[in-house]
């Protein structure tokens, strides 16, 4: 069976796209698919790091694109799950080594042994944008429950809808209940509202995860012990077609809302 | 009183007033017209309306709405008529 190739992308940095595609990884290959994930940030390597395996690259994605290795040297096999690969950006180059039908080459070469191909966009919607979602089947769009990131979210799906893509689907993160329920941020219904599309996750803001990055071992590989975690365990098997309930995120009446939304999902733009 | 509070959320927290100006800057970004392409269609609608009617121009508003599935450009122009009652008679 072909993989799913699927993109992750905000327009704005720092709303934890990078975390999220560790994560996904991470819990798809416990769910015993075969992953592989791709950082497409060239000229701005993270992903590795947020995985834990800075110290075993050896080839990266323009490596490949360039002829200097084969695609199977590039990727980086996970010490934890034997099923979880990482192919590499380049660290010294820019994002001009890279263009839309090596991603789709790549990612067609990648299809036929794997069940899941995540790509890690770079922020923004210049040309590292575009390449990175020219491979997609799925595109998950991620932002963060404030006003910046909403609208670069919303231009991306823009973007997405002008190129007649799959509608996206919406990751919710950062999401601070005890705010939400004081009134100071954006609530979950809303942002739904206002992006319009269909929600695939939402994920708490969670002190876990910084501590996880920081050891190079994505919270999702215990996720027991954490609320994100767990987020990204569901979202994990929301891509793989099952029809998980969202959680409620501690807050008193956020789950009638939550029950509401769901209802509204798929109403489209 | 978890009831009241939630009564009173949306009114005066920020996460609302966040939320009513993304409905307004999403609506502009969406349609690409800006604040002074639409004033400029205002000062046109009341050139093009004037020709007819007497429109009473501090009243004009035009503006871009938003919902779920479109947006649509919305002018609302009030005519400069003192009152209807005095039309019938």
């Amino acid at each position: 069976m072909a993989a799913t190739v699927v993109t992750i992308t905000s327009g704005k940095g720092g709303v934890g796209k990078t975390t999220l595609v560790a994560n996904l990884g991470v819990s798809l290959a416990m769910l015993g698919r075969r992953v592989v994930v791709i950082d497409a940030d060239v000229g701005l390597r993270n992903l590795d790091v947020s995985l834990g395996l800075e110290n075993r690259i050896v080839y990266d994605i323009v490596d490949v694109i360039e002829g200097r290795c084969r695609l199977r040297q590039a990727m980086v096999r996970d010490k934890r799950l034997s099923e979880l690969f990482l192919i590499p950006a380049a660290q010294n180059r820019d994002k001009s080594a890279v263009k839309p039908d090596d991603m789709i080459r790549i990612c067609d070469d990648l299809k036929e042994n794997h069940d899941f191909v995540l790509v890690d966009s770079p922020a923004g919607i210049e040309e590292g944008f575009r390449y990175a979602v020219a491979p997609a089947d799925r595109v998950l769009v991620v932002t963060n429950p404030e006003i910046a990131s909403v609208r670069d979210a919303d231009r991306v799906v823009g973007l997405l809808e002008a190129a007649e893509m799959n509608p996206p689907a919406l990751v919710i993160n950062r999401i601070k209940p005890d705010m939400v329920r004081r009134g100071e941020m954006l609530d979950i219904p809303d942002v739904v509202e206002l992006l319009a599309i269909d929600l695939i996750g939402i994920v708490p803001e969670d002190p876990v995860i910084l501590a996880s990055t920081n050891r190079g071992q994505p919270a999702s590989l215990s996720p027991d012990g954490s609320m994100a975690a767990h987020a990204f365990h569901d979202i994990a098997h929301r891509l793989c077609g099952e029809d998980v309930p969202f959680q409620a995120i501690d807050e008193p009446g956020l789950f009638s809302k939550l029950v509401r939304l769901i209802r509204m999902r798929g109403d489209g733009r | 009183m978890k009831f009241l509070k939630r009564l009173s959320r949306g009114r005066g927290g920020s996460g609302a007033v966040a939320k009513e100006r993304l409905r307004l800057v999403l609506a502009y970004d969406r349609t690409s017209v800006s604040p002074e392409v639409l004033e400029q269609i205002k000062d046109e609608i009341i050139a093009v309306i004037s020709r007819h009617v007497s429109v009473d121009v501090s009243g004009v508003q035009v503006g871009v709405s938003q919902d779920q599935s479109e947006s649509r450009l919305v002018a609302d122009i009030p005519l400069a008529v003192r009152s209807t009652r005095r039309l019938d008679r």
